[in-house]
């Protein structure tokens, strides 16, 4: 195997590692728990409050674990890269986090994360916690709309994790956390593109290949293939080829109010993510459609994959409350 | 010949199944990487190894052991295939709880309750490019052949062979379930690995089941 440039120490311990990492360095945001694949915020569970969680495969930093925090995601369930956390990982995260008005679960739309969170859910209730779940399903280019319930879930989720947790803090109930991350997410609309490939560090060679001039338009945050491989575009092009599939669904006319998420993918140089949101914000200007805020960085990325993806949520007045709360994690600061 | 199979230690059997996988980890892992992210044998062989450490010197049931495996899987993989194994193991285990001997019937009830622990968390069908591709009809075929009146040895063999042609099956199938199916009509002509491990352990388990008869 070609030995890979990396600052790890095992390619099989890079998760254990990395965990150990976040901790030492932000005693503040991490807690450790019983499970060694779970952190919670430190003054969870707050009584009386709902608790939030999530969880996925380790790669996207700084999700899923760097949005644990005041008024985000109180718990995380860690997996391996790419790859979903156990469904015990999930239960234990579940368990953290329940302060006794009930657990929201805001996961994204993959095979293993619905069967751990499924079989987590009914291990919860037998152990008399009340949890319901959000599955993100905002990413556009992996089905069409009258197959939504196949899309997978990418870089909205931070808006929904965002909602759901200014929604818990302020107190509402179970269902109205799980309603209003619903509504979060149905808002939400993404799209990926991809420039080059990534190495899972234990698989030792690229997942995929994208030839060199080329881009992969729609690709997935584990290199899913997109809707089509094209010649490598300028900004100003990309942005365009990149908005057509989201807004021809209709969700975003004119004068409708939106939050903007640009994220690089791992590889990107954040310059390029700003060239790249001008462009962005220049097209939804010309088309009436006002940002109402915007944050552009490395916000969930895959691995050292080059490339952007864009995610749009439109806005009403509760969602436009709950996403200008303030919050405090490591991936997002606010207030 | 006899048409009873006694185990008087289930680790010997589950023993059996860990080698087949780790000793395929690169190939399960190389198929993977045609369509997925090239991780399945590393991922199956991490779980299988943590059952050996689990199980190694130690004198279980059949179902035990199984038990031991599912944890390891569920537990110690996450992901898809952790549940998805996970669940199997656990039809077996709880099917053949208590039993020091297996008649032909007791596999034909195992393989069905794996088959059913399955369903329960997934919606995979035949036909959709992955393990349930080998999985329901090595199982559907052994309790035909039981129905049939053949013998203990015939059934696995009728089994293996239905194993490996559900696993061959997959090579021109479109992927329609987890990760492959994102990639389409290009899913097609490569081997699904969930189906390729699953073949390796339902064959395996026959061939451990057999030499318990001689």
């Amino acid at each position: 195997m070609m030995k890979l440039n990396r600052i790890i120490n095992d390619p099989n311990l890079v998760v254990e590692d990395a965990i150990e990492g976040y901790v030492a360095a932000h005693p503040e945001l991490f807690a450790k728990t019983d499970h060694e694949r779970v952190l919670k915020y430190p003054s969870i569970p707050q009584q009386g409050k709902v608790g939030i969680v999530t969880g996925g495969g380790s790669g996207h930093e700084p999700a899923f674990l760097g949005y644990v925090g005041k008024n985000m995601v109180d718990a995380v369930a860690i997996g391996e890269i790419f790859s979903s956390p156990t469904a015990g990982a999930f239960l234990d995260a579940m368990k953290a986090a329940d302060g006794g008005a009930g657990v929201a679960c805001l996961y994204g739309n993959y095979a293993g994360d619905n069967m751990n969170v499924k079989m987590a859910v009914k291990k919860a209730a037998a152990a008399g916690i009340t949890v319901k779940t959000v599955v993100a399903n905002d990413d556009v280019a992996s089905a069409p709309i009258d197959e939504k319930e196949k899309r997978r879930g990418v870089a909205g989720e931070i808006l929904m994790w965002k909602v759901g947790g200014a929604a818990a803090a302020a107190g509402y109930d179970l269902d109205g956390v799980i309603a209003v991350a619903q509504k979060a997410i149905d808002n939400c609309r993404s799209i990926g593109v991809g420039l080059s490939s990534c190495i899972i560090p234990a698989v030792g060679h690229p997942n995929f290949n994208i030839d060199n001039g080329m881009m992969e338009v729609g690709i997935g945050h584990h290199g899913e293939p997109g809707i089509n491989v094209v010649p490598l575009q300028p900004a100003k092009e990309m942005a365009e080829t990149m908005l057509e599939p989201i807004l021809k669904e209709g969700l975003f006319e004119s004068g409708s109010e939106v939050v903007v998420l640009v994220s690089g993918l791992g590889a990107t140089p954040t310059m390029e993510l700003y060239i790249y949101y001008a462009e962005v914000d220049r097209i939804l200007k010309e088309k009436g459609v006002k940002v109402h805020r915007s944050y552009v960085g490395n916000y969930f990325t895959s691995l050292e994959m080059m490339g952007v993806t864009l995610s749009m949520m439109k806005l009403d007045d509760e969602l436009k409350k709950l996403v200008d709360a303030p919050v405090h994690s490591l991936g997002m600061v606010q207030g | 010949m006899s048409e009873v199979i006694v185990i008087k230690n289930g680790v010997d059997i589950v023993d059996d199944l860990i080698n087949v996988i780790v000793s395929n980890r690169d190939y399960l892992s190389e198929i993977d990487g045609a369509i997925g992210d090239g991780d399945h044998g590393i991922n199956m062989a991490k779980g299988f190894n943590i059952c050996k450490t689990r199980i190694d010197g130690k004198q279980l049931t059949l179902s035990e052991a199984l038990a031991e495996l599912s944890d390891s899987l569920m537990e110690g993989i996450g992901g898809s295939m952790g549940p998805l194994y996970g669940c199997i193991f656990t039809g077996w285990s709880d099917s053949v709880q208590g039993k020091t001997e297996l008649t032909k019937e007791d596999v034909q009830a195992m393989l069905a309750n794996g088959m059913s622990e399955l369903q329960d968390i997934s919606p995979a069908q035949k036909g959709d490019k992955c393990l349930v591709d080998t999985l329901f009809p090595a199982v559907e075929s052994f309790a035909q052949a039981v129905k049939e009146e053949k013998t203990f040895k015939e059934a696995l063999n009728i089994m293996k062979d239905a194993a490996a042609k559900g696993r061959d099956s997959t090579k021109d199938l479109v992927a329609k379930i987890g990760r492959a199916s994102r990639l389409g009509e290009r899913s097609k002509g490569v081997l699904d690995a969930g189906a390729t491990s699953c073949c390796l352990l339902v064959t395996q388990l026959a061939d451990s089941l057999e030499a318990k008869m001689n």
